[in-house]
């Protein structure tokens, strides 16, 4: 764009629509996000770092990220069974399946954490089979969990559903004719094609795992060093009329999910680009 | 405050701005279970106001968790009384400077005009014979509560359970802080609120005791049924206050400075008394007490005040980062 000669461009409204995306962004975003970063500063990093560190803090920290991983990545795997199941059989109900998928976009996250505590509690339908085998879900880490598996499974499926759908059949027909078996066909031709999909669905669910606050804090138990979440903390911040305190744990938080954001951001473009190169390759006569 | 909050009382102002403008309406902005009593309250206000002024008043409510509530007020929310079940609560707008310093002088009996008291709610028969305090720190007993440091409900039983083991004889500030230690080890979760708290325990069956007020329990007979529990009176338990204040800076800017005093006042009324009554919450008035007595028993009761020293201490005290709560967890 900065460039005086820049070549005349096909499609029209470029400066409306970047101008327009920009003012976007920012009051949609960066404003939020600048505001709570400037309030957070009048405590100075050393002051951030101090409720950061503390034990109850860290200990929380490690809660959320831990779960939100953990929920991300069995989204990662069954949300790629479900997207595949959904795109490439036919079976009776599957209009009904494929829209139960976004229950859990729509359900307030209050109900969810509600309705899963009384399932998998001690006398829930869930919860009586697991507890005899000494399997505690409700009011445990793991519950935490479960509830973080919940709210993020349409991430992952409804990322994942158009990428499979542009896959051919073909492909995997032309793979087998050419004698590739069908564990080589998933993960030389199949695999590295949903591969960046499937990483950004990760990382949307967990991002949205990161945040959540309605659906935990009925089914965690919230005992402090066990079962809090970062964002409990906040609310308990704020419940000690400490507004600072709480942008705090908040910047802490945002700074440690942009890094993993990045990372994965950046994990996703290796991927993309190898598997781009290879076909490249592969092209070659 | 800071930018920041002005940003947030924008929106919230704009809001409040459009429910303002009826010709003579009152907000009045209230914590969460208040619902009930001020939904049969307002009715008699407005009788009681047409009947003396001819004037037609309109009524406004807002519930929401009491200390959000009072953020909103202090970022905005045009309230003409807050009625709050938390005095944090309300000191907090008295240093925003939006309620007068001395707010708990300006109404009788600390502002307050109705109480309630915590109480134990154990399984029909009471098989673990639970009777008092002592008893929830036994082995095997597990005990239900709020969260004791995010929430005003598990606030008041974390005093409760101090005050009473500082009353016991040789009691001390260590071995309150032990026996509730002890205590809130036999808590298998910490509810994310009241009524969180109360389906953990009636409709999940989890835990030998819960811990509320005592107005709750009437609400718990009409969910699940008088037979299915049991209410039990400790030997010593606080006397939770629910106080209420003008917004001073608001009724003046609005010029409804005289009907939001005869909003609150009616309170104390015989009628608004016995409006409290039948919410099961304790009327100041000696007489109406007498009358429901039934439905109150006597219960030797101590305010935050004797204790503690007021609200603000014991919440400096006990519930602020670093304070007795986390001592117990993180001194480890």
């Amino acid at each position: 764009m900065s460039a005086p000669h820049s070549p005349p461009r096909v499609l029209p409204g470029l400066g409306l629509g970047l101008g327009y995306a920009l003012v976007y962004l920012s009051l949609i975003v960066l404003i939020p996000l600048g505001a709570l970063i400037l309030k957070s500063s009048e405590l100075g990093l050393h002051g951030i770092l101090d409720i950061a560190t503390g034990e109850r803090a860290l200990a929380a920290l490690r809660v959320t990220f831990g779960a939100s991983l953990a929920a991300a990545a069995i989204n990662g795997v069954f949300g790629l069974i479900v997207a595949w199941m959904l795109v490439r059989y036919d079976f009776p109900g599957k209009r009904l399946v494929d829209s139960l998928v976004d229950l859990p976009f729509a359900l307030p996250t209050a109900v969810a954490g509600i309705t899963l505590a009384t399932l998998y509690a001690g006398n829930g339908w869930i919860g009586r089979w697991l507890e005899p085998l000494g399997l505690k879900v409700a009011y445990t880490p793991l519950g935490i969990v479960v509830a973080l598996t919940f709210i993020g499974l349409p991430f992952v499926v409804r990322t994942l559903q158009p990428v499979i759908e542009d896959i051919e059949p073909e492909v995997e027909e032309a793979a087998a004719t050419l004698g590739a078996s069908r564990w080589q066909t998933f993960v030389r031709i199949l695999f590295p094609a949903i591969f960046p999909a499937l990483l950004t669905g990760f990382s949307l669910a967990f991002a949205r795992a990161l945040g959540e606050y309605g659906s935990v804090i009925f089914i965690a138990g919230n005992l402090p060093l066990v079962s809090e979440i970062t964002p409990l903390l906040i609310i308990s911040k704020l419940e000690q009329y400490d507004l600072l305190g709480a942008t705090a744990l908040a910047v802490v938080m945002l700074a440690i999910s942009f890094v993993l954001l990045l990372a994965i951001n950046l994990l996703q473009w290796w991927a993309a680009n190898r598997h781009r190169g290879s076909v490249v390759e592969g092209a070659r006569p | 405050m800071s930018r920041f909050n002005q940003f947030l009382s924008g929106l919230l102002l704009a809001t409040a701005a459009t429910l303002a403008q009826a010709e003579v309406s009152l907000l009045n902005v209230s914590y969460d279970v208040a619902r009930d009593v001020y939904k049969d309250y307002n009715p008699l206000f407005q009788k009681f106001w047409k009947a003396k002024t001819g004037e037609e008043v309109t009524l406004k409510q807002s519930h929401g968790g009491s200390t959000k509530q009072v953020r909103a007020v202090a970022d905005g929310l045009e309230a003409d009384v807050v009625t709050m079940n938390q005095a944090n609560d309300v000191e907090f707008l008295a240093e925003k400077g939006l309620v007068a310093k001395d707010w708990n002088r300006k109404f009788p009996n600390n502002a307050s005009p109705y109480t309630s008291a915590m109480v134990f709610i154990v399984r029909k028969g009471n098989p673990k014979s639970i009777r008092d305090w002592g008893d929830l720190a036994k082995d095997g007993v597990q005990v239900i509560l709020p969260h004791p440091k995010n929430t005003g409900n598990g606030r008041n039983s974390y005093l409760s359970a101090w005050a009473w083991a500082l009353k016991q004889p040789g009691g001390s500030d260590q071995g309150a802080q032990a026996f509730v230690g002890r205590l809130l080890k036999n808590a298998p979760l910490f509810a994310a609120g009241g009524r969180d708290a109360t389906t953990t325990f009636m409709q999940r069956r989890i835990g030998d005791v819960l811990l509320t007020f005592e107005c709750e329990a009437e609400l718990i007979a009409r969910e699940f049924g008088k037979g299915e529990f049991e209410v039990v009176y400790p030997s010593l338990t606080l006397q939770t206050e629910f106080p209420v204040a003008l917004v001073d800076k608001v009724v003046d800017k609005k010029g409804t400075r005289k009907l939001a005093q005869a909003y609150l006042d009616y309170l104390w009324s015989p009628e608004g008394q016995e409006n409290a009554a039948r919410n099961y919450l304790r009327p100041r008035s000696a007489e109406l007490l007498k009358k429901y007595a039934a439905q109150f028993p006597a219960v030797k009761t101590f305010t935050v005040d004797d204790v503690f020293g007021g609200p603000a201490k014991a919440f400096a005290t006990h519930f602020k980062d670093g304070g007795s709560f986390d001592q117990i967890y993180v001194s480890k």
